[in-house]
């Protein structure tokens, strides 16, 4: 933080720069009200609509102010189940989202920590090979081998199953890149020290390399979450059954521009539902976050 | 580099990159080696044979004007939705920087959509703009616009853009933050002392020390508006009205996915393979770069 120093304690309080005015100060203000305005009104706009009735819905404009139906509309929503995907609760929806996010997360970091490990940590014929085989995969995103992926899910038996959903997406360059950057720091004398008192690789790995990686877990781990709960295209090509939808892909399907019967206060609470879980992350978890994303992209 | 000091061990490591290897071969490799024997293969209609065409389902999909149209949707979309989100956030970032009240709060508040997936993103624009039931919609007709995205392309394609810029002024804003921040103050305040009013030091000193900040950001806005932003077009246009909003990715599922034809889906994920490749080979280029700056 780039904040005057050197100045009476009453910090927090705008001080002027050389070449800074006052009005310029107000300015900037007003434009980041507005800006913040912009970037939470479709939030707080779904959050009003969650609240009211599906005629008032239904009737434009929508009332600026949350109605009275907020407890009304989430419990038919979270235990009354959704007609338009068969009848599945969203306290469902949100276990599989819950499950998915955590699987992908929690995976991701296991295996490529181990994989990192083994790179930085061993010498072995075919190192390289192996660390070049996973960097590679950086350039092969889902989107470029869609149907391929989809025949060796099926040919697997995956469809419609938590490992469908969740293994496929845990290989991961860049989680790998990560933690290999962060073990190059470590110094070698750590480990020389660590072999001279006896520690074989895996008592090394528990006592040393792990707690010492608690703060680049946890910022990948945010980002890692946010991407898992976020995830459209993969769940859309391996789920059918409206019982292993996540609740970005069961969202889709209940919405319909073409016939009525959409039910929007419903609609509107799941919505709200698929995203206050990682918002809520992101924010407590601030910290973490930045620091996360930063890294993943260097 | 000097040598390391390592574990003396035959197996472990190979026990320890197996799972990831075991995936990878399996989900990456396979896949992307099945997509480049297909693309050079043609099937007959029933699909009982096939013969090997070298690069025939090259030269039919890129000469095909449904593609080609999809190649100009991708192109307008992307750059517009850079632009977007790059301006507004770039715009927003040097405000917080000049703020010290509530800085941390406009930070908090301005995160919220990177949580957000952008087919949601996509989906709660189309609530505020839908024809029908959309408050904003409904203020738009009432200014005279004759406002419906289910019918018209451009305005169609203007609330993906819409909603993709959205969800990706959060991240652009974190970075220009991050960015602003490692400008020394003291530049920028000698300017002001030699007299440059703010929009000329804004030029002639912020913007130019930005420009690694602001070449990363465009390429990665690129990648997010060729692939993740999926999502958006899947659920809030489905490529249309016509064609107006079908993007190359958008494009590669409906024909391999929805119309199946294998041949030509194939050929695209090629394609869209090299577009991939070129992207990652800049930005890594890139970030050697910007070591230089700091």
């Amino acid at each position: 933080m780039a904040e005057p120093k050197a100045l009476p304690p009453a910090s927090g309080h705008d001080k002027l720069m050389i070449g800074q005015s006052k009005a310029g100060i107000y300015m900037a203000h007003a434009i980041l009200i507005l800006g913040i305005l912009i970037v939470a009104f479709p939030i707080y706009y779904t959050f009003v609509a969650s609240t009211h009735s599906l005629q008032t819905i239904l009737r434009p404009p929508l009332p600026l102010l949350p109605g009275d139906r907020f407890l009304e509309n989430y419990s038919e929503a979270l235990f009354g189940g959704v007609g338009r995907i068969g009848g599945v609760s969203v306290a469902t929806l949100l276990i599989n989202t819950t499950i998915v996010a955590f699987g992908i997360a929690i995976g991701k970091i296991i295996i490529s920590i181990l994989s990192a490990y083994a790179i930085v940590f061993f010498r072995f014929p075919g190192r390289m090979f192996f660390f070049w085989l996973i960097f590679i995969t950086l350039m092969l995103p889902v989107e470029v081998r869609i149907l391929p992926t989809y025949k060796v899910m099926v040919d697997l038996g995956l469809i419609d199953t938590y490992t469908g959903l969740i293994v496929p997406l845990i290989a991961s360059a860049t989680a790998t890149l990560l933690f290999r950057q962060f073990f190059l720091t470590i110094p070698g004398e750590l480990v020389e020290a660590a072999r001279v008192d006896g520690a074989g690789p895996w008592r090394f790995f528990w006592d040393i390399l792990l707690p010492l990686s608690r703060t680049n877990i946890a910022a990948l781990f945010v980002i890692l979450f946010i991407y898992g709960w976020t995830q459209y295209l993969w769940p859309l090509l391996v789920t059918n059954r409206n019982d292993m939808n996540t609740i970005v892909i069961a969202l889709r399907k209940m919405i319909s521009f073409a016939d009525a019967d959409t039910e929007w206060h419903l609609v509107m609470v799941t919505s709200m539902l698929a995203i206050v879980p990682p918002i809520l992350v992101v924010v407590l978890m601030q910290r973490w976050f930045v620091r996360g994303l930063v890294d993943t992209e260097k | 580099m000097s040598p390391r000091v390592v574990f003396p061990n035959k197996i472990l490591p190979y026990l320890l990159v197996a799972p990831q290897l075991a995936i990878t071969l399996v989900f990456f490799y396979w896949p992307a080696s099945q997509a480049l024997r297909q693309s050079m293969l043609r099937e007959d209609p029933f699909g009982l044979s096939s013969k090997f065409v070298w690069f025939d389902n090259f030269k039919k999909v890129l000469s095909d004007p449904n593609y080609l149209n999809s190649i100009q949707v991708t192109a307008i979309f992307s750059i517009s939705v850079a632009a977007v989100a790059m301006g507004t956030a770039l715009l927003l970032a040097v405000m917080a920087e000049k703020v010290v009240r509530s800085r941390g709060l406009y930070r908090t508040l301005m995160i919220w959509p990177y949580a957000v997936a952008p087919a949601i993103a996509g989906m709660l624009w189309l609530f505020l703009f839908n024809p029908s039931i959309g408050s904003l919609a409904y203020g738009l007709r009432w200014l005279g616009i004759n406002w419906d995205p289910l019918l018209d392309g451009s305005q169609a394609m203007a609330l993906v853009v819409a909603a993709a810029s959205w969800k990706q002024i959060s991240y652009n804003f974190l970075f220009f933050v991050a960015g602003l921040q490692a400008i020394p103050k003291t530049l920028i305040e000698a300017a002001a002392i030699d007299g440059a009013k703010p929009f000329k030091r804004f030029w002639t000193i912020v913007f130019p020390l930005l420009a690694p900040t602001t070449f990363f950001l465009l390429v990665v806005n690129t990648v997010y508006a060729f692939f993740d932003t999926f999502g958006i077009i899947h659920a809030v246009t489905g490529g249309g009205p016509g064609k107006a909003t079908e993007t190359l990715v958008y494009k590669v599922y409906n024909d391999g996915f929805v119309n199946l034809i294998l041949g030509d889906s194939a050929a695209q994920s090629v394609i869209l393979m090299i577009i991939v490749i070129a992207l990652t080979a800049i930005q890594f280029r890139y970030v050697e770069k910007k070591v230089h700056y700091g």
